[in-house]
């Protein structure tokens, strides 16, 4: 039997508008210092908004920096530790600039060859910003069987709202914390947060963790057509 | 004029949804937009559509242009210039006429309104009418401002930080401002004559008046003939093709009579192509985009050879035709293609002849990526996104403070 939840799921989306800063970095020094000094939304900027603009490609590499460490500097040991960066392991902001600050230092200190690395003129890095705006969709789950539905239903970027941003940011519940405290699904809210969402499209995201409940919901004999 | 509904088969209910829900807290605003021509150019172009659609979402938006004689856009088309790089001395004269005519037309329009969008530099210098109070100014910079002349740049810019934003269009435009800068994408309308699904009857009949083939692959590339856009290039790269693959080269792009670089260009294009039957060079008139997207239709690949670009926006009618697209990795155009994925990007001669030969002789290759760049235009390129923006950008104006708005 399906059980009602303890408080209903309320699907979120939401849209960003990017704010430009004006500052730009030409070499390795110049981006580290960027990165220590931008604010949060710029770090969160950078490491996300390619999964959104790109969702129908698998990121390669995830992020600006790595990207552009790689592709502009041309410095591919950087870049790919950048981009290696296990975005899933770290909660907040602040812990994903740390890392990738610590990343960057270490290996400067291990190579000074990589000061030389200049960007061509018109290939700088631009530091960007973005505001988030979060509205509530006309999606409610009262139970497994709804949830199910409406993740099949909602627009990628509510899917991207609950698997990202609600868990970096923590105002609105992810999907895992919901189905814990709610229905109290501590293996699928546990096979839930195991996934790592930064390695895949966020169409085959969404088809795994439908297939996820699907799977739990087949536990309770619940039919499928 | 097409309204909401039409967009709605493009990009489904949820965008429709969710521009209803940000104009729904916008109600009561008030939105002037202020630029210097009701018809021609970009700006207006995309006015002329974003308009009705703000009405129909009960924005209350208005439209107003300022009033100018010849001199005054002599001195702003110089300005034009040279925000886009060449250098460029003022008289006091001509700044006299600037900031005069800015003033005149101060003096004879209503400035009222919750927000004043004021666009490009024509009407910049009305900020000065800016009172204190809760009226929000918004400057929107369309043009490329990679490059400017520093003298234009400081002149504009003392006027452009009075603003409360300002908006640019490429992350590479932004400059060291003192006042927030936010990046919005220009967009492609797909109900427009440019854009718009043509019927295979209209196709065949703009290519026979062309007399191009259509049974043999046409590869094309649509520009004004303008060294930045590299026709001569293009023509080399066929050159290089050609010895292997049976195709034709349409360079197709509007007229050189009162462009003295642009006829420069085309003689030195017709020069090269040394009167080859299967190389159309087309100078098509303003009025020409029904003949554009056909063109662009009936194309195997599209070039967008160029070495500077400010967004290259024929980059998105192309690919949301779904055509195969190998583009110059410059200005906005890395935006439009993701290499490999949604187009070829490339940086040389030799690269592009490459990567021509590549799709020519990989249909299934090609295809593959014209469908992608299909989807990645349908997301962010459409008229709907930048009127997102715009709403979003409205909303910030309200929410000053939060990275995070819960609407």
């Amino acid at each position: 039997m399906v059980l009602n939840a303890k408080e209903p799921f309320r699907f979120y989306s939401r849209q960003n508008l990017t704010f430009l800063s004006g500052k730009k970095a030409t070499d390795i020094l110049e981006l580290l210092d960027g990165i220590k000094e931008a604010p949060d939304m710029s770090i969160y900027h950078h490491t996300h908004h390619y999964l959104e603009q790109h969702e129908f490609l698998s990121p390669e590499p995830p992020n600006d920096f790595a990207y552009w460490v790689t592709n502009v500097l041309h410095d591919k040991l950087v870049g790919e530790e950048i981009a290696s960066l296990d975005l899933r392991q770290y909660s907040t902001i602040s812990e994903i600039r740390q890392r990738i600050i610590e990343i960057i230092e270490f290996s400067i200190n291990q190579n000074t060859e990589h000061f030389s690395r200049k960007s061509p003129p018109g290939e700088e890095f631009h530091f960007m910003s973005a505001r988030s705006f979060v509205f509530p969709t006309k999606y409610i789950a009262n139970n497994l069987i709804e949830f199910y539905d409406c993740l099949k239903k909602v627009t990628i970027n509510s899917v991207f709202y609950h698997v990202f941003e609600a868990r970096l940011f923590r105002k609105i519940p992810g999907f895992c914390e919901w189905l814990l405290s709610s229905l109290d699904e501590k293996e699928l809210s546990e096979e839930i947060c195991k996934l790592d969402p930064y390695t895949q499209t966020m169409e085959n995201l969404r088809k795994m963790l439908v297939g996820l409940v699907e799977t739990r919901l087949k536990v309770y004999n619940y039919g499928f057509a | 004029m097409a309204l909401l509904d039409d967009y709605e088969k493009f990009v489904g209910p949820e965008v429709v949804y969710e521009l209803e829900l940000y104009a729904s807290k916008l109600s009561g605003v008030i939105v002037k937009n202020i630029n210097s021509t009701k018809v021609g150019g970009g700006v207006a172009e995309i006015l002329t559509r974003m308009i009705p659609i703000l009405k129909e979402l009960r924005v209350n938006a208005h439209w107003d242009v300022i009033k100018g004689d010849d001199r005054f856009f002599e001195v702003t088309k110089k300005m034009h210039n040279a925000l886009h790089g060449q250098n460029m001395k003022f008289t006091q004269e001509e700044i006299d006429i600037y900031l005069d005519t800015n003033e005149r037309n101060a003096d004879q329009m209503e400035l009222n309104g919750d927000i004043l969008f004021i666009h490009d530099p024509q009407p910049c210098a009305l900020i000065r009418r800016k009172k204190k109070g809760e009226q929000k100014w918004i400057w929107r910079c369309h043009i490329d401002f990679s490059n400017p002349d520093p003298f234009t740049w400081n002149f504009l810019k003392e006027y452009i930080e009075q603003y409360d934003l300002s908006i640019f269009s490429a992350p590479s435009f932004a400059r060291e401002l003192n006042i927030p800068q936010v990046l919005i994408s220009p967009s492609i309308d797909p109900l427009s004559d440019k854009n718009k699904d043509l019927p295979q009857e209209t196709i065949d009949s703009v290519l026979e008046r062309f007399n191009i083939d259509k049974k043999r692959p046409i590869v094309t590339q649509i520009s004004r003939f303008d060294y930045l856009k590299d026709p001569v290039g293009v023509v080399k790269v066929y050159h290089r093709i050609r010895k292997y693959i049976d195709c034709q080269l349409v360079l197709a792009g509007g007229g050189a009579t009162d462009d003295t670089e642009g006829a420069k260009v085309l003689s030195e294009v017709e020069e090269i192509t040394a009167n080859d039957p299967d190389i159309f060079l087309l100078l098509l008139p303003p009025s020409s985009d029904m003949e554009i997207n056909a063109l662009q239709r009936a194309s195997t690949v599209i070039l967008q050879k160029s070495l500077k670009e400010g967004f290259g926006l024929t980059v998105a009618e192309a690919l949301w035709k779904s055509k195969p697209v190998i583009a110059g990795a410059v200005g906005g155009i890395p935006l439009q293609i993701a290499h490999k994925y949604s187009g070829l990007l490339t940086h040389s001669l030799d690269g592009t002849a490459f990567a021509l030969k590549q799709l020519l002789q990989n249909p299934s290759y090609a295809k593959m990526l014209g469908e992608n760049g299909h989807n990645h235009i349908r997301k962010n390129f459409l008229i709907t996104r930048h009127i997102r923006d715009y709403l979003l950008l409205f909303l910030s104006l309200l929410h000053k403070k939060e990275d995070i708005v819960y609407l």
